[in-house]
């Protein structure tokens, strides 16, 4: 083993196009993480396992932009807000809201919800209307608020499957040429008349609230239009938008990789060295001990530990780091025990100098160059064995992982059931990111060995 | 080891290989095995010990509350007993009795903790009496946690086993290829495919695998369970369909580092003088490589068979949960999911003993395959 200097280590560096990749492709998850971080609050994240944080999402929807791949165009879930619009006579006073849509798919809308809360006193009546591309206006519902003698917050849910809107559909069914009574709201209200085929174009939601005495005032209003195709990355069985937990996931995933490799390589470092440099019944006791530990079944453990103890992130975190510092410690202390001989370690012995100020001043600082490699190395290791807990449903649930979604993925059926944007971005991130340090692990590795350089 | 990524995994096989060397020309063979053996046999003690220290609590509160409902079921079970008190608190003054007393006679008043209770209790693990399962029960209905582990073993060792098969013989062949022709496109592809193929977790592929082949194009099942009862004659055929597709994903997997470790080694003899000298002797490359060389690249390879193999058991508990393959790693994700410490205890043991076993005919295949070894010199 020869020694390296810094300098050198960065000029080879900077001429291997592997490493660099490596580099590259960590620092883009680094940007991610940071984005992710400043752009959605963390409360967000702690939510992830609250399903009613989702109720507005739709059900495994693919991303958006997976439109763009298909000729069948798959309708978008979109939550709508309103345009509102009040005029006040001597005995009416009109709210009129407005939620515009511009509908250029090939399929029609799941459903649709109408969601508001108003504060209002006295009784108040409202009216959906729906205002279609071809001039048709549709009369959906008309009902009553609860009549209230102080002012009051009220809020509601109106949905598509509601018997109302079915029935007022049903006084009319001679507008569509075909038979609407066994077809579902959304199927009529989007079709065109002489065929069952979506009419695309714009489409107006008219939500009108009557009152005879004062306005009603809207707190919050909105109406989510069902569709199967939301977000960047899509939604999964449980309504989550993936793309949160994908985001969040990579900050987990560095963090998780990056300290147990560091904190497996320093301890192993450290006992190899002292071992090797001891010698005699020590090193012999240590490396009995090291085996012992080699020849534990890691994964069985890693399961237990998780069950019985606690299965917190950071803890998570010092259990791998257990099984991981073995080979570290075998290597450096072979590594050591070449060290030990040169003369420059004899002379410090000679001079008096503490085991301790020998081993941290003239020995280590030799290995480092190999110390740097086998953190790179050591990283994927974590990740994919962390990933591997989560996927069998071990992980932390406050945090969301990578492989705690591909767990609910596995869970879900995701793969026999075709959902694959629940199923190959994780797998992809875990695969990328393990790759990348593989690649700066290899190239550090071919210089500080250079026999392996063949 | 299982856990491991398979580049990581390949740096520390290769250097325990090279410690493998050193000890064995240190210690002489025979004194070897024996300390391996005692290490190995220390190791199960510690596995043991350990497992038994983590689920100790619980499985004492499981256990006590079997004997409570135990107690009272055959209380009720004979109305005359409940007849013979007229006041309540005598009746379950006389019930706490006898419960107190079982306790006592299943020696489960004292903590698991005592000496006596965690020996008896290894004890009777090392003699493979694992107890009943709290839950689980076998394909025929046996909650005897051996005859569990009797059905699922063999299953476990079919899959690995063919996959590995496999994947060793790809690996060879492909290695001791790119290994004659260094730099070549054949080689790079190789090196190229196994670093990348080994940074993906096994299971993941699974998953993706039962997209493309169960979803997509409908060619193999998605569950790796044969939906026909074992004793039917058609099982056989059913099991071996159903393996199918997790053969291929763990072979897809597997045989590039295969091929890459083996090229490695290959690489290594070609160096040496006595290849130089066939080469200079005009024997033709080809039988250089296959004839010669390979023989002398057989000790590690086979070692690492071996090893790979028992490495490959520790992974088989997320891969079998993927394919629903009924083996002994989805045995033991079961008993984790619904707490069956006696199935869990029993599997882990079990799980160790594969393991250290396969690490102790790796190194008795070492030693056979080196001479350098079997003369002791």
């Amino acid at each position: 083993m020869s020694s390296v200097s810094t300098e050198d280590i960065k000029r080879e560096f900077a001429k291997s196009i592997l490493g660099i990749t490596g580099i590259v492709i960590i620092a883009t998850l680094i940007t991610i993480s940071v984005i992710a971080a400043v752009t959605i609050p963390p409360s967000t994240f702690q939510e992830w396992n609250n399903p009613e944080k989702w109720l507005n999402y739709p059900k495994t929807s693919i991303p958006i932009w997976a439109n763009y791949l298909t000729a069948e165009k798959t309708p978008e879930h979109k939550i709508l807000e309103p345009e509102i619009f009040q005029t006040n006579s001597e005995q009416l006073f009109l709210t009129s809201q407005q939620f515009l849509v511009n509908f250029e798919f090939d399929d029609f809308p799941s459903d649709f919800v109408y969601e508001f809360e108003t504060k209002y006193s006295d009784s108040h009546l409202i009216s959906v209307n729906l205002l279609r591309p071809d001039g048709m206006e549709m009369k959906l519902l008309t009902t009553s608020l609860p009549f209230s003698e102080i002012e009051t917050n009220y809020k509601q849910r109106i949905f598509s499957t509601d018997e109302m809107i079915k029935k007022s559909l049903l006084m009319n069914p001679d507008i569509f040429a075909f038979d609407i009574s066994k077809k579902s709201v959304t199927d009529i209200l989007f079709s065109d008349v002489s065929e069952n085929k979506v009419l695309k174009g714009s489409y107006v939601f008219v939500v009108n609230t009557y009152g005879t005495n004062g306005q009603s005032e809207i707190v919050d209003s909105r109406i989510i239009l069902g569709g199967k195709a939301f977000g960047l990355m899509g939604t999964d069985e449980l309504r989550r938008d993936l793309a949160i937990g994908l985001l969040w996931g990579t900050p987990l995933a560095l963090f998780i990789g990056i300290s147990v490799a560091i904190g497996s390589v320093v301890v192993g470092l450290i006992y190899g060295v002292y071992s090797g440099y001891k010698g005699k019944k020590t090193d012999e006791a240590m490396m009995r001990f090291n085996d012992i530990i080699y020849a534990l079944p890691a994964l069985p453990f890693l399961i237990i530990l998780a069950v019985t103890i606690s299965n917190s992130i950071f803890l998570m975190i010092g259990f791998l780091m257990i099984f991981s510092w073995v080979g570290i410690a075998k290597v450096s202390r072979s590594m050591s025990l070449q060290i030990k001989t040169r003369q420059y370690v004899e002379a410090a012995k000679i001079m008096g100098q503490k085991d301790s100020k020998i081993i941290f001043r003239h020995m280590i600082p030799q290995l480092l160059p190999y110390a740097f490699a086998s953190i790179a190395i050591s990283v994927p290791a974590a990740i994919t064995t962390e990933a591997g807990l989560s996927f069998l449903g071990l992980g932390d649930p406050s945090f969301p992982t990578w492989g705690q979604i591909l767990h609910d993925a596995n869970t879900y059926g995701a793969a026999a059931q075709g959902f694959w944007w629940w199923i190959v971005p994780p797998g992809l991130l875990i695969a990328i990111t393990g790759l990348a340090f593989v690649f700066i692990g290899n190239a550090l590795d071919s210089i500080v060995n250079p026999k392996l350089k063949r | 080891m299982g856990f491991l990524s398979c580049y990581a995994y390949l740096a520390i096989l290769s250097k325990y290989v090279i410690s493998k060397i050193q000890e064995f020309s240190i210690l002489g063979l025979k004194r070897y095995l024996v300390t391996r053996g005692v290490t190995m046999f220390g190791v199960l003690l510690i596995t043991l010990l350990l497992t038994i220290a983590l689920v100790g609590s619980n499985m004492d509160t499981i256990l006590k509350q079997g004997v409570i409902f135990q107690v009272r079921s055959e209380i009720t079970d004979n109305p005359s007993i409940s007849k013979s008190f007229t006041n309540p608190e005598d009746f379950e003054r006389f019930v706490q009795q006898k419960i107190d007393e079982r306790i006592e006679i299943l020696g489960l008043d004292t903590p698991w903790y005592s000496p006596q209770r965690i020996g008896y209790t290894m004890l009777k693990i090392i003699l493979l009496d694992f107890g009943n399962a709290t839950f689980l029960t076998s394909d025929t209905g046996s909650s005897n946690v051996g005859d569990i582990l009797v059905e699922k073993i063999p299953k476990t060792v079919l899959l690995f086993t063919t996959a590995t098969i496999i994947i060793s013989i790809i690996g060879i062949l492909l290695g001791a290829a790119s290994s004659s022709k260094i730099g070549s496109k054949t080689d790079r592809l190789t090196s190229a495919f196994a670093v990348i193929s080994s940074s993906f977790p096994v299971w993941w592929i699974g998953m993706l695998m039962i997209f493309a082949f169960a979803f997509v194009y409908q060619i193999f099942p998605a569950r790796a369970t044969p939906d026909i009862e074992p004793s039917d004659p058609g099982y056989i055929l059913s099991l071996l369909y159903h393996m199918a597709l997790p053969v291929i994903t763990i072979v897809l997997i597997g045989f590039g580092s295969w091929a890459y470790l083996v090229r490695n080694f290959m690489v290594g003899v070609m160096q040496e003088d006595f290849i130089s000298a066939k080469k200079t002797m005009g024997i033709n490359k080809k039988k250089i490589v296959y004839r010669h060389a390979l023989k002398n690249a057989a000790p590690p390879i086979v070692t690492i068979l071996a090893l790979s193999l028992s490495g490959s058991l520790g992974g088989a508990i997320i891969t079998e949960a993927v394919f629903d393959w009924p083996g002994m790693g989805r045995l033991y994700f079961e008993a984790i999911n619904v707490m069956d410490l006696p199935v869990i205890i029993g599997s882990t043991y079990v799980l160790t003993v594969l393991f250290l076993v396969s690490i102790f005919i790796a190194d008795l295949l070492y030693g056979y395959f080196d001479p350098r070894v079997r003369t002791g010199t």
